[in-house]
């Protein structure tokens, strides 16, 4: 064992040689570890997202089988089938129809459940959850929930319409009736969340806005509509393109609205069956045809693209702003 | 004051809150009902809305059925869960940090990118994703539904635009100066301060992945080794079909994140409107 004896501070060179490494770890994890914080979300996210969705495509242009071992290079083939398959247009139009039933709606619902909950309310926390609640359920229960209370003989639905006097209604066999009790559970699972969405932006909105136009003698319904609803269209924009990303890939509440046999058909004669399900029939059980499905899954991208696009331009030309800025 | 009336809540402004807010419980609720009450339930008209004494039945023969492996379930999404969970919190405040306080060249450009992955529907790449599993041999495995949910777009922006405020340069300087590196700053003094943001971003996360559907569905085809959601799905696609039965799974499928919901509702409805604010 040695003592050190030299009481002496150690000399100015040695204190640098000592820093030196110590310095030039300390540049270089000023300079690369962001990166190194950074990467995982772009490595992980690469592999297991972004690749996936552009192979996709690729897989498309293929005659692609779970079994075969050869993939043939088949070009547009895939997609001039699907635009002659008439079942793959009964997807997209019921797409495109729960889509409307369940959007519109829940928009308007939830703006005006919003200036419901923006006022001087008692137990706030308590409505807030309330109206929360049904968005932090399982989709899946949910929907067989919803498949029961829809049922033909002892639903409760049906049970109310007898209650009444009205005719029982097939909401599974009728197709348009399975849209509107589709469109029912998303509205049921998404109106309060975009309400809390709009109730945040309502919030930030200056209540001395409300006031001058209230001097000005402006009623409450047209305060909502010409001073709310032009200074929350980020808002709203926002929230549209949410729910059109979601709603056109609507695929656990359709599919577990139906059981019994090929459920992923979305009824007997495919009355619910949507663009998601028509692509995983295709590309999984029973068929295992990757490259149609694929095919599907693309259009389907396009279709999400095209609608969110026509929403923000409707959206845009709606409800002038009295404020003037837009 | 104007004010005070505009905003004033009427007893017609409670009415509709209180009818909206059973409209959205009741579903809830008549699971529960029919949940505790015997096979016959479904068949009755009016419809039973009070609770039974039937439930420990119920219970008894939902982890009996040898179609549904509703236990398995149940500690296959636990499982899966908590690993996303724990994953999400981690990589998205370390790059949520990153990006609201470390400089470094491209930060900018990678942020857009980050808010555009949120834009992208991955769930259309589910099919060369399969493939991949294939290849990887994790098909009806559950590193199959871990590993591509272990970060997320969203969670490092939330991260990053709590960070952004939460933190202090000054507080990172100072760190700086006592000779912390950078990953003793973000351990130490970063992740503190991100803890209420973190478990928002924890609470969502393990919410939406305790209700993932289509990816475990597409990937998990053993019905020997489902998540909890599919168990639900063999129970209600069984031919013969007791929905004492499939109601008690499904209630029991909501009752962790009903739990989760009403011990932390308070923040998670905070961190959903705060993150509305921002976007």
């Amino acid at each position: 064992m040695t003592v050190h004896l030299d009481a002496r501070p150690p000399t100015v060179e040695a204190r640098a040689q000592a820093r030196a490494p110590r310095v030039r770890f300390s540049r270089f994890d000023m300079k690369y570890s962001p990166y190194l914080y950074v990467a995982p979300f772009f490595v992980l996210f690469g592999i297991f997202g972004l690749y996936p969705l552009v192979y996709t495509f690729w897989v498309s242009l293929h005659d692609w089988d779970l079994l075969a071992v050869d993939h043939e290079f088949v070009g547009l083939a895939n997609y001039t089938a699907l635009m002659g398959d008439t079942d793959f247009w009964h997807s997209v139009v019921n797409t495109l129809g729960i889509f409307v039933l369940s959007t519109v709606p829940q928009m308007l619902l939830a703006l005006w459940l919003a200036n419901l909950l923006n006022r001087q309310l008692r137990a706030r926390t308590t409505f807030r959850m309330a109206v929360l609640i049904p968005n932090i359920t399982s989709t899946a229960a949910v929907a067989i929930v919803f498949s029961a209370l829809f049922g033909q003989q002892f639903g409760m639905f049906n049970w109310m319409l007898d209650l009444v006097g009205l005719d029982p209604i097939g909401w599974k066999t009728n197709r348009y009736a399975s849209w509107a009790a589709i469109a029912t559970m998303v509205d049921w699972r998404w109106t309060g969340y975009n309400a809390l969405i709009f109730l945040a932006a309502m919030q930030a909105i200056p209540r001395d806005l409300y006031e001058s136009a209230a001097i000005d003698g402006a009623r409450s319904a047209r305060q909502f509509w010409s001073i709310t609803v032009p200074l929350l269209k980020p808002t709203i924009i926002f929230a549209v393109i949410i729910s059109t990303i979601g709603g056109l890939q609507l695929f656990t509440e359709p599919r577990m609205f139906h059981a019994g046999t090929n459920p992923i058909r979305g009824g007997p004669l495919r009355e619910s069956q949507t663009m998601t399900m028509y692509m995983f029939e295709n590309a999984f059980a029973p068929h295992f045809n990757f490259g149609y499905g694929s095919a599907v899954a693309w259009l389907l991208f396009a279709l999400i693209a095209i609608v969110a696009l026509i929403n923000v331009l409707l959206i845009r030309k709606l409800g002038g702003s009295v404020t003037g800025e837009d | 004051m104007a004010s005070s009336r505009l905003f004033a809540a009427s007893r017609l402004t409670y009415f509709a809150l209180i009818v909206t807010g059973i409209m959205s419980i009741f579903p809830i609720y008549w699971m529960f009902v029919v949940a505790t009450r015997s096979s016959d339930a479904m068949g009755q008209l009016p419809p039973p809305v009070t609770p039974g004494g039937n439930f420990g039945a119920n219970v008894a023969k939902l982890f009996g059925n040898t179609d549904a492996y509703f236990l398995t379930g149940l500690i296959n999404s636990a499982i899966v869960a908590v690993s996303v969970t724990t994953s999400v919190v981690f990589f998205s405040t370390l790059a949520g940090f990153a990006f609201a306080k470390l400089r470094f060249r491209g930060r900018n450009a990678l942020l857009v990118v980050i808010v555009a992955t949120m834009m992208v529907p991955t769930q259309l790449g589910v099919i060369p994703l399969y493939m991949l599993m294939t290849k990887l041999n994790w098909n009806d495995r559950l590193p199959a539904v871990i590993v591509p949910a272990l970060v997320t777009g969203f969670g490092v922006f939330m991260m990053r635009q709590y960070a952004s405020q939460a933190v202090s340069n000054e507080l990172i300087e100072a760190a700086r100066m006592d000779g912390c590196n950078t990953a003793r700053i973000y351990w130490n003094v970063v992740l503190p301060a991100l803890r209420p943001a973190a478990a928002v971003l924890g609470l969502l996360t393990f919410m939406t992945t305790w209700n993932d559907f289509l990816w475990p569905y597409a990937v998990l085809n053993d019905p020997e080794n489902p998540t909890v959601q599919l168990s639900l799905r063999a129970l209600s696609d069984g031919y013969y079909t007791d929905m004492s039965q499939v109601f008690t799974g499904t209630a029991i499928a909501t009752l962790p994140l009903l739990l989760v919901f009403i011990l932390f509702g308070r923040q998670i409805i905070g961190g959903i409107m705060e993150g509305a604010v921002k976007a």
